[in-house]
């Protein structure tokens, strides 16, 4: 096995919607047509994972460890030829690396890998993620092996406790707490629950991790279910993540076969079983109480708490709920010790986060970062900085939950703490860098309009006041903004921050609010001089072309879809406003940056 | 249009994958859903007799989740990610742009049954924003311009889609 090449082909959803379909099945002809030994591994990995999904579609041979980026199928028989039975480096398909300033062979070499740690995403890109073998070679299942033979429940989560892992899906809620409260409940049978509907805009890191190592959320949720004493187990995952749904009820059904998931595991009385459950697409379903409701068969709306969950959980019975990444952490630490999972991480958040690293960034993907690495390390070193030498304005995190974070508190720490002490939150993991040509008053109507679709309804202080907030964002982007509006945002904000039903309405304001305290200028520019200042709100913008600016190349003209530029080669163009529809078009294309706003 | 009797027979051959328990509506639903592209009147009475529930608990499950259509959808659902990623980088634009070119609003479908036009909150694709998925592809890196040229495409028929 070690001696044999391998050919990964990443196949996550971006990859696939760049064509890697068709580039596994050319490796498969050509490979088959040329009868070599060796085997073709699709790499089942969501986009960016391994770096950068608009770099895709990915494809790594081993063990010469060669990465080639935007490969096509046409590019196959060259890359068989030369690579794989030559061991030659194709310099073409190789990555440029703008930091290091030199095409890099391996990807384990770019400076987008430099500052990461992987411990949830350990296993994506690196697994076949149909194959348990792939599982059990990086030493699957030996943390429920370990668990099972050597350790009682409350060893268990003594362990997770001195850990210190705290939930990954935004609460921040130390597990190993949560997993005593279920341990001590009374109740006929115990469930546990992984959380998979990952419904922010933005984030798509546990969908990473069920496409691409679902055996290891399987076996987090079995140490657990051991644990508390529970038997069974559900995985609430949206239906719109269909290969993350498949690949989990395989892995479920191959571990089954082998004895990992069913009656008497690993020869011991242990007895566990574990179901997908398809999410029916409603962001409020992210909340516990709500996952539960829809497990049972109903609408997704929250109940109060408590009772809490590990009380009173589904069906009147104590669950467990953890979030992907929470579970694919368990594993780890089992095997490696409380102590050295602890020893990664600020004081208070231990461990490693994955952030969808995505919007204004040069480098989009997925990363996974100690606790305590700096915004600025993530976004201008991982990240590679902004696109087109735009300036940094903002960035958001924790999703529809959290807010911005300027430029100023670029170098605040990322943890749990220091996100909610600056008015954002950790969130689920989206990391949206933000440039100068974003409206930060229409970034936060994005974010209500959102909500507001999303509220069940069941709570008037959510349903109402997201409501009441959005009209007032949307006179403002309309230019119908009136003295008076920024302070009654805030007002409606902390009555549905203190008296909404459940975390969907307790953070809704959050957006606005934590932009209202950074950027209240442009608010203020949009109500008062009923201007945009970066050209995005199309009543309230006029654009202009600067003559000084302008080399007439003529890419604003071919890019305007209302004909409304005009002008002759080499010389300064002129953008007729009466025509212009404000669409900012013709900005994206100008190189010189002769497009300006009034 | 099929005979009511008709969806009742194929309905209930969807119901039977499941067990008769109140906890697979939601999952009964999202098939039926997927074999009709919507939940047509009779498909949902047949559901409540199968699980044995009030035909007001299965139209509110049919309200409340998205994945839900009451109405029949177009032989192409348009879905413009509308996610953070694109949404910064201009899926307003291309919002606009399908509404100028078919003339329908975000949870519409053409005249001639062709297109259904949606908005979604993220496809995962986020490294080629903005996107837009039309039936199972994927277009990426869109801009006004050239998404006009791919639906002129789908409007030529399906096998010139490509």
């Amino acid at each position: 096995m070690q001696n044999k090449k391998a050919v990964f082909v990443c196949c996550g959803t971006g990859c696939l919607a760049n064509g890697s379909g068709e580039i596994y099945n050319a490796f498969q002809k050509q490979i088959k047509k040329l009868g070599l030994d060796v085997e073709v591994i699709p790499k089942i990995k969501k986009t960016g994972c391994h770096g950068l999904c608009q770099k895709g579609p990915l494809v790594h041979i081993t063990p010469q460890e060669i990465t080639y980026i935007h490969v096509k199928a046409t590019d196959v028989a060259e890359i068989v030829e030369r690579s794989i039975i030559k061991d030659e480096v194709i310099d073409r398909l190789l990555y440029f690396d703008k930091q290091q300033k030199a095409k890099i062979q391996s990807k384990e070499d770019w400076t987008f890998e430099k500052k990461q740690y992987r411990i949830a995403l350990r296993n994506c890109g690196k697994i076949a993620n149909d194959s348990i073998d792939d599982y059990l070679e990086k030493d699957g299942y030996k943390a429920l092996e370990k668990v099972l033979k050597t350790m009682t429940g409350q060893e268990v989560i003594a362990e997770i406790k001195e850990s210190g892992l705290r939930g990954r899906g935004g609460g921040g809620f130390p597990t190993g707490i949560k997993w005593s409260l279920a341990a001590k409940a009374i109740g006929d049978t115990k469930y546990v629950i992984c959380n998979g509907d990952e419904g922010d805009p933005g984030a798509f890191m546990d969908r990473s991790i069920l496409e691409g190592d679902p055996h290891t959320v399987l076996e987090g949720m079995a140490i657990c279910a051991y644990a508390i004493g529970a038997k069974r187990a559900f995985l609430y995952i949206r239906d719109e993540y269909g290969l993350a749904v498949k690949n989990m009820r395989q892995a479920i059904a191959t571990a089954k076969e082998r004895g990992f998931l069913g009656e008497n595991i690993l020869g011991t009385d242990f007895t566990f079983d574990a179901e997908v459950v398809r999410g029916g697409g409603a962001f409020v379903c992210g909340e516990e109480t709500s996952l539960l409701h829809s497990i049972e068969g109903s609408t997704g709306e929250p109940s109060p708490k408590p009772p809490y969950p590990a009380d009173k959980g589904l069906w009147g019975q104590p669950t467990i709920i953890n979030n992907v990444e929470t579970w694919a952490n368990v594993p780890v630490i089992i095997n490696k010790g409380a102590d050295w999972f602890a020893s990664i991480g600020s004081e208070k958040s231990k461990g490693t986060k994955v952030f969808a690293l995505v919007g204004k960034i040069n480098n989009t993907g997925l990363v996974e970062v100690p606790m305590g690495i700096t915004l600025r390390e993530i976004i201008f070193e991982i990240g590679g900085g902004i696109p087109q030498k735009r300036k940094f304005k903002a960035v958001q995190t924790g999703g529809p939950s959290g807010g911005c974070i300027p430029e100023d508190k670029l170098d605040l720490s990322v943890d749990f703490d220091s996100l909610i002490a600056e008015g954002s939150m950790m969130g689920s993991g989206g990391m949206i860098v933000i440039d100068d040509r974003t409206c930060m008053v229409e970034f936060a109507r994005y974010y209500l309009q959102f909500l507001s679709e999303e509220s069940c309804g069941k709570c008037v202080p959510c349903r109402e006041g997201i409501k009441s907030m959005l009209a007032i964002l949307d006179d403002i982007c309309e230019g119908k903004g009136k003295p008076g509006d920024i302070e009654l945002l805030a007002e409606i904000g902390a009555m549905v921050q203190a008296n909404s039903l459940c975390g969907l309405g307790k953070t809704a304001p959050n957006p606005v609010l934590s932009n209202i305290k950074n950027f209240r200028d442009e608010f203020e520019a949009h109500i008062n001089e009923k201007r945009c200042p970066a050209g995005v709100c199309k009543n309230l913008t006029k654009f202009y072309i600067d003559a000084q600016t302008c080399i007439g190349c003529g890419a604003c003209l071919k890019s305007c879809p209302v004909e409304a530029i005009s002008g002759e080669k080499k010389k300064a163009h002129i953008l007729d406003e009466a025509k212009c529809i404000t669409c900012g078009n013709c900005r994206d294309f100008c190189r010189v940056d002769a497009i300006c706003v009034r | 249009m099929k005979e009511e009797s008709q969806i009742a027979v194929e309905t209930l051959e969807i119901a039977q994958k499941y067990r008769p328990e109140e906890r697979f509506l939601l999952a009964i639903l999202q098939d039926v859903q997927r074999y009709y592209n919507y939940l047509p009147k009779e498909a949902m009475e047949t559901v409540a007799q199968y699980l044995d529930v009030p035909i007001v608990k299965v139209c509110a499950i049919a309200t409340f989740y998205k994945a839900f259509s009451l109405k029949p959808k177009g032989k192409y659902i348009i879905k413009v990610c509308d996610g953070t990623a694109c949404h910064i980088k201009g899926s307003v634009n291309l919002i606009t742009e399908i509404k100028n070119i078919l003339g329908i609003e975000p949870g519409e479908t053409t005249a001639d049954g062709l297109f259904s036009l949606e908005t979604v909150n993220c496809v995962g694709a986020c490294g080629l924003a903005p996107v837009a998925v039309i039936g199972e592809e994927y277009h990426g890196n869109l801009t006004p311009a050239s998404l006009r040229e791919i639906l002129k495409k789908y409007q030529g028929g399906m096998e010139n889609a490509k």
